[in-house]
């Protein structure tokens, strides 16, 4: 069934298709929406869930990784400073291997306060285990809730995914809502191996000593990459059941590129039409999406990316003192390609300032007319 | 002729963002009316929250440093033992102080920090668009709660003031409201008498108020503000709970 819906709203049909049993929400802007959906969904009739209203993100999460130690799907949503109060229970529910199933809608961190779109909540918090997933559009938003239980609870690893502040969360666009049956099917109910049983006593998350916890992250970051594997899997699954697919690195007009621009969030879409302009004026100019962040999909990338001569890296996110987080990752993939490109790194629309179509075909020509880049990372559209 | 009603020096001279029938105005007014009464305008430093209080800074005519949400009380903490000799507030609404930010305020006053705490309680998370708050009335409907909250599944309205009593650390502990013009007199005298507790040295003082929130109430400003008389001050008594006469 079609409907004209907004991003907060999608993932809130997400999360009722995927029939989470455990929700826990504290208001965040502009997250908030999500929660309230869920509540007015369970309140329906619609979701048989627990909603725990907490006092706090710290124990939003916290909830979260009791709910699903106990065997029992479960979600939460947050945003930007809520998603930095969280940062020791991500890192928690990933070491505890916990198939937590998280959205952030990606929001600018302060001081200065800024509730509008920027991905340094998420890129931020790289390092917590979690797989990332960074969505272009609302139904790509409600697909990636259903295809990210999918891969959580297969891998045993909790998934992040993001979206941007207002350009998805506040706009409407056409989502097509895929039936509950189909869903049941491409997702069984959650029957983990291992939960808290008292008739199966087990301790969870005890001390380990240097003995025994090097080998242990040795397994969770072997395990991380298996999400690589298994998401091709979920992808052509998911593809087969409801006819669309998300690659891990969308490729757009990569053919024969001389450069290829790479872009993550709804800087995507405003992307594409730039490429199928320049591509008109005859510019042989593609674009990779990047999707999964977490684990990094290197052979993916290298494939992409390094054979192209200039390859551009926007990011709407900022680690000061280094500059984009995503150029700094694609450059590191790429040291290893044997012809290594140009990159340029190109930091734009902190704090929810807009990017246009125009900024892209700047940055793009820019790229183009400049054998190097001027600046390691560019600021575009800097006000002096 | 002689002017009897001005407004207070320490508010900057432009008008609020709140909305009609909110009290954090009146609150906001009666705080300034303080700092001037005392003369502690140059040497106020205001700790903002998050929520609809989180523009403190463009309101009053003093020093102002925003915290992070809920760690008004910790930052508060942090001003007032680096500069002893100013005087230090926070004004918290209750899903920041009464929520995410719990531990830091029943720390704050358990070390007696020598800081005014403002608490404003208007049983919603405002600024998000009313859900449930830890303050939330039994039964009150919000966008969290659509049947009313449930005390079985949501707890109990915590009542702050009440726990800040109990504890050792705590000098002045009281509750007010500005529903009518009779409690907003006791409301000022509260006030005064919080301010004094830090400038006398005596230690960690806090103020309750009771606010209407006629837009996440949805009820008009007449409403709202009879409910407060109604149902929120027969949860939530007025009056001094430590540390003076009324």
């Amino acid at each position: 069934m079609k409907q004209v819906i907004k991003g907060n709203f999608a993932v809130a049909q997400g999360v009722r298709l995927c029939r989470v049993g455990v929700i826990s929400a504290y208001p965040i802007t502009p997250q908030t929406t999500i929660v309230e959906e869920l509540s007015e969904i369970c309140a329906r009739g619609e979701l048989d869930a627990k909603f725990i209203k907490v006092e706090s993100e710290h124990s939003a999460m916290a909830a979260m990784v009791g709910s699903s130690t106990a065997g029992v799907r479960s979600f939460t949503a947050t945003s930007s400073q809520g998603l930095l109060l969280m940062h020791e229970v991500l890192h928690w529910a990933a070491g505890a291997r916990l198939p937590i199933v998280l959205s952030n809608v990606n929001r600018a961190v302060g001081p200065g306060w800024n509730i509008w779109a920027d991905q340094t909540d998420s890129v931020s918090q790289r390092d917590t285990g979690w797989v990332q997933i960074y969505c272009e559009s609302n139904q790509e938003v409600l697909d990636s809730v259903i295809m990210s239980y999918k891969l959580a609870e297969k891998i045993l690893l909790p998934v992040m995914l993001t979206y941007d502040a207002f350009f998805l969360s506040h706009t409407s666009e056409i989502v097509d809502i895929p039936d509950i049956e189909d869903v049941d099917e491409f997702l069984p109910p959650y029957r983990p191996e291992f939960r808290l049983d008292v008739d199966n006593p087990r301790t969870f998350g005890g001390m380990i000593g240097p003995d025994c916890y090097y080998e242990e992250r040795y397994v969770m970051h072997k395990d991380s990459l298996k999400v690589l594997e298994h998401y091709s899997d979920v992808c052509s699954e998911f593809h087969d059941k409801f006819g669309r697919e998300y690659d891990i690195a969308e490729e757009y007009r990569t053919d024969d590129a001389e450069l290829i621009i790479v872009t993550a969030g709804t800087i995507t879409s405003v992307t594409r039409i730039v490429v199928d302009k320049l591509r008109e004026q005859g510019k042989s100019v593609g674009m990779m999406k990047l999707r999964m962040f977490r684990p990094v999909p290197v052979e993916r990338w290298l494939k992409v990316l390094g054979t192209v001569p200039k390859v551009v890296v926007v990011d709407r996110n900022i680690s000061a003192g280094l500059g984009g987080v995503f150029a700094n990752e694609v450059q590191a993939v790429l040291y290893n390609s044997e012809t290594r490109p140009v990159i340029y790194p190109v930091v734009v629309g902190l704090g929810g300032r807009d990017v246009t179509p125009d900024d892209v075909e700047g940055i793009i020509n820019y790229a183009l007319e400049n054998d190097k880049p001027k600046d390691v990372p560019l600021f575009w559209g800097l006000k002096q | 002729m002689k002017q009897t009603f001005k407004r207070p020096k320490a508010l900057v001279d432009i008008p609020f963002h709140f909305c009609p029938g909110c009290h954090h105005g009146i609150i906001h007014r009666l705080v300034a009316e303080c700092i001037d009464f005392y003369g502690l305008r140059e040497k106020t430093i205001g700790v903002a929250s998050v929520g609809c209080s989180v523009f403190l800074y463009d309101y009053f005519n003093a020093d102002v440093v925003e915290a992070p949400h809920g760690r008004a009380a910790a930052v508060a903490t942090g001003v007032k033992r680096a500069s002893p000799d100013n005087f230090v507030f926070t004004y918290q609404g209750d899903g920041d102080l009464a929520a995410i930010g719990t531990a830091e305020i029943i720390h704050a006053a358990n070390r007696g920090e020598r800081i005014t705490v403002i608490f404003v309680n208007n049983t919603v998370f405002g600024m998000t668009g009313g859900q449930m708050a830890p303050t939330t009335m039994s039964g009150q409907e919000t966008t969290t709660t659509p049947f009313g909250r449930d005390l079985e599944t949501n707890g109990f309205p915590i009542k702050m003031s009440e726990l800040l009593t109990e504890l050792p650390g705590s000098t002045f502990v009281a509750r007010a409201a500005v529903n009518n013009p009779k409690n907003l007199m006791k409301a000022k005298k509260l006030l005064k008498r919080a301010f004094e507790v830090q400038t006398n040295g005596e230690g960690f003082s806090f103020v309750e108020f009771l606010s209407a929130c006629p837009t996440n109430w949805k009820m008009t400003p007449k409403q709202a503000t009879e409910r407060v008389q109604e149902e929120m001050i027969p949860y939530f008594p007025l009056g001094v709970f430590k540390g003076g006469q009324e």
